[in-house]
Protein backbone atom coordinates (compact mmCIF):
# COMPACT_ATOMS: atom_id res chain seq x y z
CA UNK A 1 0.00 0.00 0.00
CA UNK A 2 1.16 3.52 -0.79
CA UNK A 3 2.95 5.53 1.88
CA UNK A 4 1.10 8.69 2.67
CA UNK A 5 2.67 12.12 2.61
CA UNK A 6 2.49 13.49 6.18
CA UNK A 7 1.37 16.92 4.96
CA UNK A 8 -1.59 15.30 3.23
CA UNK A 9 -2.40 13.22 6.30
CA UNK A 10 -2.36 16.45 8.31
CA UNK A 11 -4.80 18.02 5.83
CA UNK A 12 -7.11 15.04 6.11
CA UNK A 13 -7.10 15.11 9.91
CA UNK A 14 -7.83 18.84 9.88
CA UNK A 15 -10.83 18.16 7.66
CA UNK A 16 -12.22 15.65 10.15
CA UNK A 17 -11.50 17.87 13.14
CA UNK A 18 -12.65 21.14 11.57
CA UNK A 19 -15.97 19.58 10.53
CA UNK A 20 -16.73 18.55 14.11
CA UNK A 21 -15.33 21.77 15.59
CA UNK A 22 -17.32 24.15 13.41
CA UNK A 23 -20.55 22.17 13.62
CA UNK A 24 -20.05 21.61 17.35
CA UNK A 25 -19.67 25.34 17.90
CA UNK A 26 -22.80 26.22 15.94
CA UNK A 27 -24.82 23.58 17.78
CA UNK A 28 -23.53 24.78 21.15
CA UNK A 29 -25.06 28.18 20.44
CA UNK A 30 -28.50 26.59 20.99
CA UNK A 31 -27.69 25.99 24.64
CA UNK A 32 -30.40 27.81 26.59
CA UNK A 33 -32.35 28.70 23.42
CA UNK A 34 -33.83 25.47 22.06
CA UNK A 35 -37.63 25.27 21.69
CA UNK A 36 -38.03 22.78 24.56
CA UNK A 37 -35.85 21.78 27.50
CA UNK A 38 -35.34 18.22 26.27
CA UNK A 39 -34.07 19.40 22.87
CA UNK A 40 -31.85 21.93 24.58
CA UNK A 41 -30.05 19.22 26.53
CA UNK A 42 -29.93 16.88 23.53
CA UNK A 43 -28.33 19.59 21.36
CA UNK A 44 -25.82 20.43 24.08
CA UNK A 45 -24.93 16.73 24.33
CA UNK A 46 -24.43 16.56 20.56
CA UNK A 47 -22.27 19.68 20.60
CA UNK A 48 -20.12 18.23 23.39
CA UNK A 49 -19.74 14.93 21.50
CA UNK A 50 -18.53 16.86 18.46
CA UNK A 51 -16.10 19.00 20.44
CA UNK A 52 -14.77 15.84 22.11
CA UNK A 53 -14.17 14.30 18.70
CA UNK A 54 -12.45 17.51 17.63
CA UNK A 55 -9.94 17.17 20.46
CA UNK A 56 -9.01 13.72 19.19
CA UNK A 57 -8.79 14.64 15.48
CA UNK A 58 -6.91 17.90 15.94
CA UNK A 59 -4.74 16.34 18.65
CA UNK A 60 -3.63 13.72 16.18
CA UNK A 61 -3.28 16.35 13.44
CA UNK A 62 -0.94 18.37 15.65
CA UNK A 63 1.09 15.24 16.43
CA UNK A 64 1.39 14.37 12.73
CA UNK A 65 2.37 17.95 11.90
CA UNK A 66 5.14 17.79 14.49
CA UNK A 67 5.61 21.54 14.86
CA UNK A 68 4.78 21.69 18.53
CA UNK A 69 1.23 22.93 18.07
CA UNK A 70 -1.61 21.52 20.17
CA UNK A 71 -5.25 20.77 19.33
CA UNK A 72 -6.14 24.04 21.10
CA UNK A 73 -3.65 25.97 18.96
CA UNK A 74 -5.18 24.55 15.80
CA UNK A 75 -8.73 25.28 16.95
CA UNK A 76 -8.25 28.74 18.40
CA UNK A 77 -5.33 30.31 16.56
CA UNK A 78 -5.91 29.53 12.89
CA UNK A 79 -7.80 31.92 10.65
CA UNK A 80 -10.50 31.19 8.08
CA UNK A 81 -8.19 30.25 5.20
CA UNK A 82 -6.56 27.49 7.25
CA UNK A 83 -9.84 25.78 8.10
CA UNK A 84 -10.65 22.61 6.17
CA UNK A 85 -14.28 21.91 7.08
CA UNK A 86 -16.90 21.32 4.40
CA UNK A 87 -19.16 24.28 3.60
CA UNK A 88 -22.25 22.47 4.91
CA UNK A 89 -21.21 22.64 8.56
CA UNK A 90 -20.39 26.35 8.50
CA UNK A 91 -23.87 27.31 7.30
CA UNK A 92 -25.63 29.24 10.07
CA UNK A 93 -28.14 27.77 12.51
CA UNK A 94 -31.17 29.55 11.04
CA UNK A 95 -34.30 28.32 12.77
CA UNK A 96 -34.47 25.04 14.69
CA UNK A 97 -35.59 23.18 11.55
CA UNK A 98 -32.62 24.43 9.55
CA UNK A 99 -30.26 23.40 12.35
CA UNK A 100 -31.74 19.90 12.44
CA UNK A 101 -31.68 19.54 8.65
CA UNK A 102 -28.01 20.56 8.56
CA UNK A 103 -27.34 18.12 11.39
CA UNK A 104 -29.06 15.23 9.62
CA UNK A 105 -27.37 15.85 6.26
CA UNK A 106 -24.01 15.89 8.03
CA UNK A 107 -24.70 13.04 10.50
CA UNK A 108 -25.66 10.66 7.68
CA UNK A 109 -22.31 11.32 5.96
CA UNK A 110 -20.41 11.31 9.25
CA UNK A 111 -21.76 7.86 10.15
CA UNK A 112 -20.65 6.32 6.84
CA UNK A 113 -17.28 8.03 7.02
CA UNK A 114 -16.54 6.94 10.58
CA UNK A 115 -17.79 3.43 9.87
CA UNK A 116 -15.23 3.17 7.08
CA UNK A 117 -12.49 4.86 9.11
CA UNK A 118 -12.94 2.31 11.90
CA UNK A 119 -11.23 -0.10 9.49
CA UNK A 120 -8.42 2.32 8.68
CA UNK A 121 -4.87 1.10 8.18
CA UNK A 122 -3.82 3.87 10.60
CA UNK A 123 -4.34 2.55 14.14
CA UNK A 124 -4.99 5.87 15.86
CA UNK A 125 -7.49 6.93 13.20
CA UNK A 126 -9.26 3.58 13.49
CA UNK A 127 -9.46 4.00 17.27
CA UNK A 128 -10.83 7.55 17.10
CA UNK A 129 -13.42 6.47 14.53
CA UNK A 130 -14.49 3.44 16.56
CA UNK A 131 -15.11 5.64 19.59
CA UNK A 132 -16.89 8.39 17.63
CA UNK A 133 -19.12 6.16 15.53
CA UNK A 134 -21.21 5.15 18.57
CA UNK A 135 -21.96 8.78 19.33
CA UNK A 136 -22.79 9.53 15.73
CA UNK A 137 -25.08 6.52 15.42
CA UNK A 138 -27.23 8.23 18.02
CA UNK A 139 -26.87 11.69 16.44
CA UNK A 140 -28.23 10.47 13.11
CA UNK A 141 -31.14 8.64 14.72
CA UNK A 142 -32.10 11.71 16.64
CA UNK A 143 -31.70 14.23 13.81
CA UNK A 144 -33.45 11.85 11.38
CA UNK A 145 -36.42 11.48 13.74
CA UNK A 146 -36.68 15.24 14.08
CA UNK A 147 -36.52 15.75 10.32
CA UNK A 148 -39.39 13.26 9.95
CA UNK A 149 -41.36 14.79 12.82
CA UNK A 150 -41.08 18.33 11.49
CA UNK A 151 -41.22 17.47 7.77
CA UNK A 152 -44.36 15.38 8.21
CA UNK A 153 -45.74 17.77 10.82
CA UNK A 154 -47.82 20.90 10.42
CA UNK A 155 -47.91 22.89 7.18
CA UNK A 156 -45.72 25.49 8.91
CA UNK A 157 -43.06 22.99 10.02
CA UNK A 158 -43.22 21.20 6.65
CA UNK A 159 -42.58 24.39 4.67
CA UNK A 160 -39.71 25.38 6.97
CA UNK A 161 -38.09 21.96 6.53
CA UNK A 162 -38.50 22.03 2.76
CA UNK A 163 -36.97 25.49 2.73
CA UNK A 164 -34.06 24.25 4.85
CA UNK A 165 -33.51 21.29 2.53
CA UNK A 166 -33.57 23.51 -0.56
CA UNK A 167 -31.03 25.81 1.09
CA UNK A 168 -28.64 23.10 2.30
CA UNK A 169 -28.84 20.43 -0.40
CA UNK A 170 -26.32 22.20 -2.68
CA UNK A 171 -23.74 21.73 0.10
CA UNK A 172 -24.11 17.93 0.23
CA UNK A 173 -22.06 17.18 -2.90
CA UNK A 174 -18.79 18.52 -1.48
CA UNK A 175 -18.64 15.72 1.10
CA UNK A 176 -18.37 13.12 -1.68
CA UNK A 177 -16.09 14.92 -4.14
CA UNK A 178 -12.55 13.52 -3.94
CA UNK A 179 -9.45 15.65 -4.43
CA UNK A 180 -5.70 14.98 -4.20
CA UNK A 181 -5.78 14.70 -0.38
CA UNK A 182 -8.66 12.22 -0.44
CA UNK A 183 -6.96 10.18 -3.13
CA UNK A 184 -3.70 10.07 -1.20
CA UNK A 185 -5.26 8.84 2.06
CA UNK A 186 -7.46 6.40 0.15
CA UNK A 187 -4.45 4.94 -1.69
CA UNK A 188 -2.76 4.35 1.68
CA UNK A 189 -5.82 2.53 3.02
CA UNK A 190 -6.26 5.26 5.65
CA UNK A 191 -9.65 6.53 4.52
CA UNK A 192 -12.33 5.49 2.03
CA UNK A 193 -12.85 7.06 -1.37
CA UNK A 194 -15.52 9.67 -0.49
CA UNK A 195 -17.52 8.84 -3.62
CA UNK A 196 -17.93 5.25 -2.41
CA UNK A 197 -20.03 6.48 0.53
CA UNK A 198 -22.60 8.18 -1.65
CA UNK A 199 -24.83 5.21 -2.42
CA UNK A 200 -25.49 4.28 1.22
CA UNK A 201 -25.88 7.95 2.07
CA UNK A 202 -28.46 8.50 -0.64
CA UNK A 203 -30.38 5.42 0.47
CA UNK A 204 -30.54 6.51 4.12
CA UNK A 205 -31.20 10.18 3.44
CA UNK A 206 -33.69 9.37 0.70
CA UNK A 207 -35.70 7.10 3.00
CA UNK A 208 -35.83 9.67 5.80
CA UNK A 209 -36.73 12.55 3.49
CA UNK A 210 -39.45 10.46 1.85
CA UNK A 211 -40.92 9.64 5.27
CA UNK A 212 -40.67 13.33 6.08
CA UNK A 213 -42.69 14.07 2.90
CA UNK A 214 -39.89 16.34 1.67
CA UNK A 215 -38.66 16.52 -1.93
CA UNK A 216 -34.97 16.46 -2.74
CA UNK A 217 -34.11 19.34 -5.08
CA UNK A 218 -33.41 18.05 -8.58
CA UNK A 219 -30.63 20.47 -9.40
CA UNK A 220 -27.35 18.59 -8.98
CA UNK A 221 -25.27 21.72 -8.40
CA UNK A 222 -22.78 21.42 -5.54
CA UNK A 223 -20.82 24.20 -3.89
CA UNK A 224 -17.20 23.42 -3.14
CA UNK A 225 -14.10 25.01 -1.68
CA UNK A 226 -14.55 24.35 2.04
CA UNK A 227 -12.48 21.25 2.65
CA UNK A 228 -9.76 22.41 0.29
CA UNK A 229 -9.73 25.80 2.02
CA UNK A 230 -10.09 27.50 -1.35
CA UNK A 231 -13.23 29.47 -0.61
CA UNK A 232 -15.19 29.40 2.64
CA UNK A 233 -18.51 31.21 2.95
CA UNK A 234 -18.65 34.43 4.95
CA UNK A 235 -20.33 32.59 7.84
CA UNK A 236 -17.13 30.87 8.95
CA UNK A 237 -15.44 34.18 9.73
CA UNK A 238 -18.33 35.27 11.92
CA UNK A 239 -18.26 31.96 13.74
CA UNK A 240 -14.52 32.20 14.39
CA UNK A 241 -14.75 35.72 15.81
CA UNK A 242 -17.20 34.36 18.38
CA UNK A 243 -15.34 31.14 19.06
CA UNK A 244 -11.80 32.49 19.15
CA UNK A 245 -12.12 35.95 20.67
CA UNK A 246 -11.17 34.93 24.19
CA UNK A 247 -7.91 33.25 23.16
CA UNK A 248 -7.18 36.17 20.85
CA UNK A 249 -7.85 38.82 23.48
CA UNK A 250 -6.26 36.95 26.39
CA UNK A 251 -3.57 34.72 24.85
CA UNK A 252 -2.92 31.60 26.88
CA UNK A 253 -5.92 32.10 29.14
CA UNK A 254 -7.03 28.85 30.75
CA UNK A 255 -9.46 27.62 33.42
CA UNK B 1 -36.29 32.21 30.11
CA UNK B 2 -37.28 33.22 26.59
CA UNK B 3 -40.39 33.85 24.58
CA UNK B 4 -41.96 30.86 22.78
CA UNK B 5 -40.82 32.16 19.42
CA UNK B 6 -37.23 32.88 20.39
CA UNK B 7 -36.06 29.91 18.30
CA UNK B 8 -37.59 31.58 15.26
CA UNK B 9 -36.42 35.18 15.45
CA UNK B 10 -37.55 35.81 11.89
CA UNK B 11 -41.15 34.99 12.77
CA UNK B 12 -43.06 38.17 13.55
CA UNK B 13 -44.77 38.21 16.94
CA UNK B 14 -48.49 38.41 16.34
CA UNK B 15 -51.14 39.81 18.63
CA UNK B 16 -53.05 36.55 18.82
CA UNK B 17 -50.52 33.90 19.68
CA UNK B 18 -51.58 30.36 18.87
CA UNK B 19 -52.15 28.16 21.88
CA UNK B 20 -48.95 26.42 22.85
CA UNK B 21 -49.54 22.69 22.63
CA UNK B 22 -47.51 20.84 25.22
CA UNK B 23 -46.30 17.34 24.58
CA UNK B 24 -47.59 14.76 27.05
CA UNK B 25 -45.73 14.19 30.30
CA UNK B 26 -43.72 10.98 30.77
CA UNK B 27 -42.32 9.48 33.95
CA UNK B 28 -38.81 8.10 33.60
CA UNK B 29 -37.36 5.04 35.33
CA UNK B 30 -33.67 4.15 35.06
CA UNK B 31 -31.88 0.99 36.06
CA UNK B 32 -28.40 1.95 37.21
CA UNK B 33 -25.10 0.20 36.62
CA UNK B 34 -25.37 -1.82 39.81
CA UNK B 35 -29.05 -1.49 40.65
CA UNK B 36 -31.37 -4.44 40.39
CA UNK B 37 -34.54 -2.50 39.74
CA UNK B 38 -35.58 0.56 37.78
CA UNK B 39 -35.94 3.67 39.91
CA UNK B 40 -38.02 6.73 39.24
CA UNK B 41 -35.67 9.58 38.35
CA UNK B 42 -37.99 12.30 37.09
CA UNK B 43 -40.23 13.28 34.25
CA UNK B 44 -40.06 14.96 30.85
CA UNK B 45 -42.16 15.95 27.86
CA UNK B 46 -42.16 14.08 24.54
CA UNK B 47 -44.47 13.57 21.57
CA UNK B 48 -44.36 9.76 21.68
CA UNK B 49 -42.69 6.89 23.50
CA UNK B 50 -39.66 6.63 21.21
CA UNK B 51 -38.96 10.31 21.64
CA UNK B 52 -39.50 9.94 25.39
CA UNK B 53 -36.78 7.28 25.57
CA UNK B 54 -34.39 9.41 23.50
CA UNK B 55 -35.11 12.44 25.65
CA UNK B 56 -34.63 10.37 28.79
CA UNK B 57 -31.30 9.19 27.44
CA UNK B 58 -30.21 12.79 26.94
CA UNK B 59 -31.66 14.26 30.11
CA UNK B 60 -31.11 11.47 32.65
CA UNK B 61 -28.24 9.23 31.48
CA UNK B 62 -25.71 11.76 30.22
CA UNK B 63 -23.47 11.11 33.22
CA UNK B 64 -23.45 7.39 32.65
CA UNK B 65 -26.20 6.71 35.18
CA UNK B 66 -28.03 3.89 33.52
CA UNK B 67 -28.12 0.67 31.56
CA UNK B 68 -31.88 0.52 30.95
CA UNK B 69 -34.67 3.06 30.57
CA UNK B 70 -38.41 2.70 31.11
CA UNK B 71 -40.85 5.46 30.28
CA UNK B 72 -44.55 5.54 31.00
CA UNK B 73 -46.96 8.28 30.17
CA UNK B 74 -47.88 9.97 33.43
CA UNK B 75 -51.62 9.67 32.82
CA UNK B 76 -51.34 5.87 32.90
CA UNK B 77 -50.10 5.86 36.47
CA UNK B 78 -52.82 5.25 39.07
CA UNK B 79 -51.88 6.77 42.43
CA UNK B 80 -53.21 6.56 45.96
CA UNK B 81 -54.87 9.66 47.27
CA UNK B 82 -53.02 11.75 49.90
CA UNK B 83 -56.32 12.46 51.65
CA UNK B 84 -56.75 8.76 52.43
CA UNK B 85 -53.39 8.33 54.10
CA UNK B 86 -54.99 7.89 57.53
CA UNK B 87 -56.97 4.75 56.78
CA UNK B 88 -54.39 3.47 54.30
CA UNK B 89 -51.16 3.71 56.29
CA UNK B 90 -51.74 4.51 59.94
CA UNK B 91 -53.08 1.08 60.94
CA UNK B 92 -49.70 -0.49 60.18
CA UNK B 93 -47.80 1.92 62.45
CA UNK B 94 -48.61 -0.02 65.61
CA UNK B 95 -47.93 -3.51 64.24
CA UNK B 96 -44.22 -3.94 64.92
CA UNK B 97 -44.63 -7.74 64.89
CA UNK B 98 -44.92 -7.51 61.11
CA UNK B 99 -41.22 -6.63 60.90
CA UNK B 100 -39.10 -9.80 60.74
CA UNK B 101 -36.75 -8.55 63.46
CA UNK B 102 -37.55 -11.20 66.06
CA UNK B 103 -35.50 -13.93 64.42
CA UNK B 104 -31.83 -14.70 64.83
CA UNK B 105 -30.38 -15.01 61.38
CA UNK B 106 -27.43 -17.40 61.13
CA UNK B 107 -24.21 -15.78 59.89
CA UNK B 108 -23.97 -18.40 57.13
CA UNK B 109 -26.96 -16.83 55.40
CA UNK B 110 -24.96 -13.74 54.54
CA UNK B 111 -26.46 -10.45 53.47
CA UNK B 112 -30.22 -10.39 53.16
Amino acid sequence: MAEVDQAQLFEFLCRMGDNTLVLGHWVSEWCGHAPVLEEDIALANTALDLIGQTQMWLGLAAEVEGKGRSADDLAMLRDVWDFRNVLLVEQPNGDFGQTMMRQFLFDAWHLEMLGALAGSSHDQIAAIAAKSVKEVQYHVERSGDTVVGLGDGTSESHSRMQKALNLLWPYVGEMFAADAVDNAVAAAGIAPDPAALRETYDARVGAVLAEATLSVPEDGFAHKGGKSGFQHSEHLGHLLTQMQWLQRAYPGASW
Amino acid sequence: MSSPNSAYPDTPETQTKPKRHEWPLWEVFIRGQHGMSHRHVGSLHAADEEMAIKNARDVYTRRNEGVSIWVVEARHIAASSPSEKGPLYEPSESKVYRHPTFFDIPDEVGAM
